[in-house]
């Protein structure tokens, strides 16, 4: 109670001293009243500010009364000057707000632990060895007969878990009209209850929904997927939903946070992996194994039972690898395998973003650290500005902690300002971010919760900023001594070089984010036209699915009604697009041989396919609607120079071996030219296109693209047309998805692209706070030397000659900044060499881009207070003296 | 905040049972009020009166009100509060033990 009186009692200063004013006053008239002499009763009291100010001091904190003091007078002093404590709040805020964003989604992504019972005991099981490429690799795929064996074999020491590579899938709830897509994890069914998973409706799944092979059609929704789909209505326990040809239940809601094991996506649907199609094949990898370790396990011995078991698993299986050399056989197998931690869950979007974000949180930081320095820069200007104030203030018995409180409180204030505005920059920018991270149509889906971490994260960089920035200049105004401040000033030179200091790291930091940047646009610019060999523009892609496998007359029909489409001029049907992640692949034998090891890529097309495409034939003929596979075939030049150099390839005769020995026999009839088929980074692969149109006697298919090249540059404008067209042709058709070319095509350069964004506007700001904190100490400098400037100029100096005297001393610092930038760019440019793309660290281009920068950012912060030094009026300003 | 020293603690003691005896006084009465049953012996100075009243406000041992008297004049008036009760208790208890110890040493020294 009394201590909140006595904290409130600091707010209402001026009401106190009144109240305390009209007590003595009634005191007096008391006295007066009862007969006493007025101006004796008046003297009883002494002093009356003396009085007021002891009687004050007992109902309020006079610590805080004195804080509360400060803290007007500083916002006061930030009022003064305007235009400088803006700047330095802006910058302070970008740098502050840019932080906390990157720590939120690195906090998101990659620190935040998942939110089971046990994360610190959970890992993620993977095998590394030398891949197909000869390059080394890393996969944490698995097959589910070998996760059983595996399972079986370390139970004592460790529960398995098999979780799925999350994925889309097409279901429906009522009508077959309205297909929708959710994300779908299959999952081991005892995941939850070693997770400590509970359910928050119905019951999660268990061991006894996960025993037979297609036998358990149940599915956990997530609470979000509930939240947002089903608006958490109740009623939804007993619900069922078609996907493919299954009928599932909905048997439970899965409690709150837990969305499952991969950050970056929110699994909306669990399902058991019994259900998974690829659970009983043996060359099928299409699960994540997560092992809970038991407390007290030793790890080592585990994990070479666990080596052992697979090993023994992949020998078995290799006995089947046919026409393969022995040295590949033994190349696949001499494979180890490594636990690794996964209490942070295990994605790709983790390991495909932890460098780059960690690149940007040093940008980010870096840009801070300038900015910091640019703050501490004014806020030692402003307290040279304030010598003489400072003086009177000690030479009048004020205290060096008072003083010290006094320019910290000023900074506080900058600071606070500065987190709440970067605050609200953070709130909106980590959203926005992710967004970007992935293609459009598939955007990372992370909780990005604004809690205590964040906010704790964003309240300590503004505390040590504010130390960072207000201490020096706090203690240098607390050391000064009255009379010599007094008499007209100290050494000025001594508080210049603490400000040449730090403009020499500011300019080094700058040119080293300047340098990042530029390697990131130079990367993203070569990416982006690395040629592709087909056309992009004006493609349309339908992916189409129908319930059960349609003959190539269904689908070549569907084709032809998309034709008579106004809008339209060429459409085509492929299995999948290319560039658009799945990959399909093969060993050949030509002439006969063994195959060597080289994967050759596939691709079921229709005929009219290349056209549409804009793929260039270079040699025989397109497919024809009587064409099949297996049976003609055309090849891409990269595969005629692998297995015909010199040779002409068309009518020649080759077999595609697949596993367990089945080999299927081509005749090419047509030459193609290259095209990017898995990624743009990677060389050209061999390829083969096969008709979509399968051998008489199979079912057909029941996934395709429609590709569709429109004649209007928007083309997906046609969408929702087309989109409503395929059904009409067949009603057999849904059109599950519609994307263009385009966007695929840009989603490959995703990462590229955010992180030259994101570097490049790092870097503009980075360079204007550089700038700002150059034109500050020089104009400060200008503002010092003044008198012996004006005494130059009575005498004669030249305008060059006072241009020389202001700039040398902070361009010789911008020289120095820049070679540390340098040597720190190029020793720093080798350990983030993976994020480039036929750019190094070493090219002249890059260094000179960020020093030229840097150069013109200098000379036109130096503009200004040049000329103010050479136009200074030296009778105006002498005589002011 | 001042520390109490044992001028200041008999100021408080003086003061809590003035209030305990005669309620709703002000400033000016209570230092009269000490003034007439000490008989004349014991004069509170108002510089430090007020710091004391306010020092026990702030305390919570006496709470004070503006009151408009009959003669049409302002003035705050003190009471005692439950606090403060017990810590008259406690001083009286306090000041009878100093006395008796300052007796002894004059009779026995």
């Amino acid at each position: 109670m009394s201590v909140w009186s006595r904290i409130a009692n600091v707010f209402r200063g001026k009401r106190l001293n009144h109240e305390i004013d009209l007590e003595i006053q009634s005191h007096m008239e008391e006295a007066i009243a009862n007969g006493r002499d007025p101006r004796e009763a008046r003297r009883a009291f002494g002093s009356t500010l003396l009085y007021r100010e002891r009687s004050r001091d007992v109902r309020l904190f006079a610590w805080m009364d004195s804080l509360r003091a400060d803290a007007v007078f500083g916002w006061r002093q930030l009022l003064k000057s305007k235009v400088t404590s803006v700047a330095a709040i802006l910058s302070l805020a970008l740098a502050i707000g840019a932080c906390t964003s990157a720590f939120r989604l690195m906090d998101a992504l990659l620190l935040r632990p998942l939110p089971v019972a046990n994360p610190e005991r959970l890992y993620d099981l993977s095998r590394q060895g030398i891949g197909p490429d000869g390059k080394p690799q890393d996969f944490d795929g698995w097959a589910y007969p070998d996760f059983q064996l595996m399972r079986a074999a370390v139970q004592d020491q460790a529960e398995l878990i098999a979780v799925s590579y999350s994925e889309t899938g097409d279901l429906t709830y009522k009508s077959d009209a309205e297909i929708e897509k959710a994300y779908l994890q299959y999952v081991s069914g005892w995941m939850f209850s070693s997770l400590g998973i509970r359910p928050a409706l119905g019951r999660v799944l268990t061991e006894n929904d996960d025993l037979k092979p297609g036998a358990h059609p149940y599915a956990v929704l997530s609470h979000d997927y509930w939240v947002h789909r089903f608006g958490q209505d109740p009623a939804v326990i007993g619900r069922t939903f078609h996907m493919g040809n299954d009928l599932y239940e909905i048997v439970g809601v899965a409690e709150a946070p837990f969305t499952g094991t991969e950050p970056g996506t929110m699994v909306d649907i669990f399902l058991p992996t019994m259900m998974h199609p690829g659970v009983t094949h043996k060359d099928w990898t299409w699960h994540r194994t997560l092992a809970l370790v038991k407390p007290g396990v030793a790890m080592e011995p585990m994990r070479q039972k666990l080596e052992a078991t697979s090993l023994a698993f992949e020998e078995g299986r290799a006995k089947g690898f046919l026409g393969m050399t022995q040295e590949t056989i033994d190349t696949y197998l001499n494979q180890k395998l490594v636990l690794a931690h996964a209490g942070t869950g295990v994605s790709d979007l983790q390991s495909g973003t932890r460098q780059p974000l960690v690149v940007l949180g040093v940008l980010v930081a870096l840009v801070l650290l300038i900015a910091c320095a640019n703050v501490a820069n004014l806020m030692t200007a402003q307290a040279a500005a304030r010598t003489r104030e400072m003086a009177v203030r000690v030479s009048i018995g004020g205290g060096r902690w008072r003083l010290v409180q006094l320019v910290l409180v000023q900074g506080a204030w900058l600071g606070a300002l500065a987190a709440a505005i970067g605050g609200l920059f953070a709130w909106w920018s980590g959203p926005f971010v992710v967004n970007r991270i992935n293609p459009p149509d598939n955007p990372a889906r992370l909780l990005l919760p604004a809690d205590w971490r964040v906010l704790g994260f964003g309240v300590v960089l503004a505390l040590g900023a504010t130390l960072l920035f207000g201490l020096a200049p706090a203690l240098r105004a607390s050391a000064i001594n009255p009379v010599s401040a007094l008499k007209g000033g100290e050494n000025p030179h001594s508080r210049r070089r603490l400000m040449h200091a730090l403009i020499a790291v500011q300019v080094a930091f700058c040119f080293l984010v300047l340098f990042v940047a530029g390697l990131f646009v130079a990367t993203f610019q070569r990416l982006t036209h690395q040629p592709i060999g087909f056309s992009a523009d004006r493609l349309l892609l339908l992916d189409t699915v129908a319930k059960l496998p349609q003959p190539q007359e269904v689908w070549e029909q569907t084709a032809e009604h998309l034709r008579s489409v106004p809008g339209v001029e060429m459409v085509a049907i492929a299995d999948q697009p290319l560039l658009g992640g799945s990959s399909w692949n093969n060993s050949i034998s030509a002439h006969g041989e063994v195959p060597n090891g080289v994967l050759t890529y596939m691709r079921a097309v229709s005929p009219g396919w290349l056209d549409t495409m804009k793929i260039p034939l270079l040699d025989g003929r397109d497919f024809r609607l009587n064409d099949v596979h297996p049976g003609s075939a055309i090849v891409n030049q990269t595969f005629a120079n692998i297995y015909y150099p010199g040779e002409r390839p068309l009518g020649q005769s080759f077999e595609l071996v697949m596993d367990e020995g089945v080999r299927l026999k081509y005749q090419i009839v047509g030459l193609a030219g290259d095209v990017r088929y898995k990624n743009v980074r990677e060389p050209i692969l061999p390829q083969l296109y096969v008709p979509f149109r399968m051998a008489a006697g199979t079912k057909g298919k029941s996934e395709g693209v429609f590709l569709v090249r429109t004649s209007m540059t928007n083309s997906k404008a046609l969408a929702a047309a087309l989109r409503e067209e395929v059904p009409r042709a067949r009603p057999e058709f849904r059109v599950s998805r519609v994307r263009t070319q385009m966007e695929i095509n840009q989603a490959q350069t995703v990462r590229e692209r955010l992180l030259a964004t994101l570097a490049s506007f790092f870097a503009v700001v980075a360079l204007i706070l550089a700038g700002i904190g150059l034109y500050g100490v020089m104009h400060y400098s200008v503002l010092l030397r003044r008198r012996e400037i004006g005494i130059r100029i009575a005498v004669g100096a030249q305008a060059g000659g006072i241009a020389r005297l202001v700039t040398t001393d902070v361009f010789a610092m911008v020289a120095v900044g820049t070679l540390a930038g340098l040597g720190l760019g190029m020793a720093s440019g080798r350990s983030i060499e993976t994020l480039f793309f036929q750019v190094k660290a070493t090219d002249l281009q890059m260094l000179a881009l960020p020093a030229g920068a840097i150069l013109v950012g200098a000379l036109l912060a130096a503009l200004r207070p040049i000329m103010q030094a050479v136009r200074m009026d030296p009778s105006s300003m002498l005589r002011t003296e | 905040m001042a520390k109490p020293d044992s001028l200041q603690g008999s100021m408080d003691l003086l003061v809590l049972k003035i209030l305990s005896r005669r309620p709703n006084l002000h400033g000016y009465a209570i230092m009269t009020a000490i003034q007439d049953v000490s008989g004349e012996v014991l004069r509170v100075e108002e510089g430090s009166l007020y710091p004391a009243l306010h020092r026990m406000e702030e305390a919570g041992w006496i709470r004070a009100e503006w009151v408009t008297k009959d003669s049409g004049r302002r003035a705050r008036i003190y009471e005692l509060t439950a606090l403060g009760k017990k810590q008259l208790g406690l001083e009286e208890s306090r000041w009878h033990a100093v006395s008796l110890a300052v007796n002894r040493v004059l009779r026995e020294a």
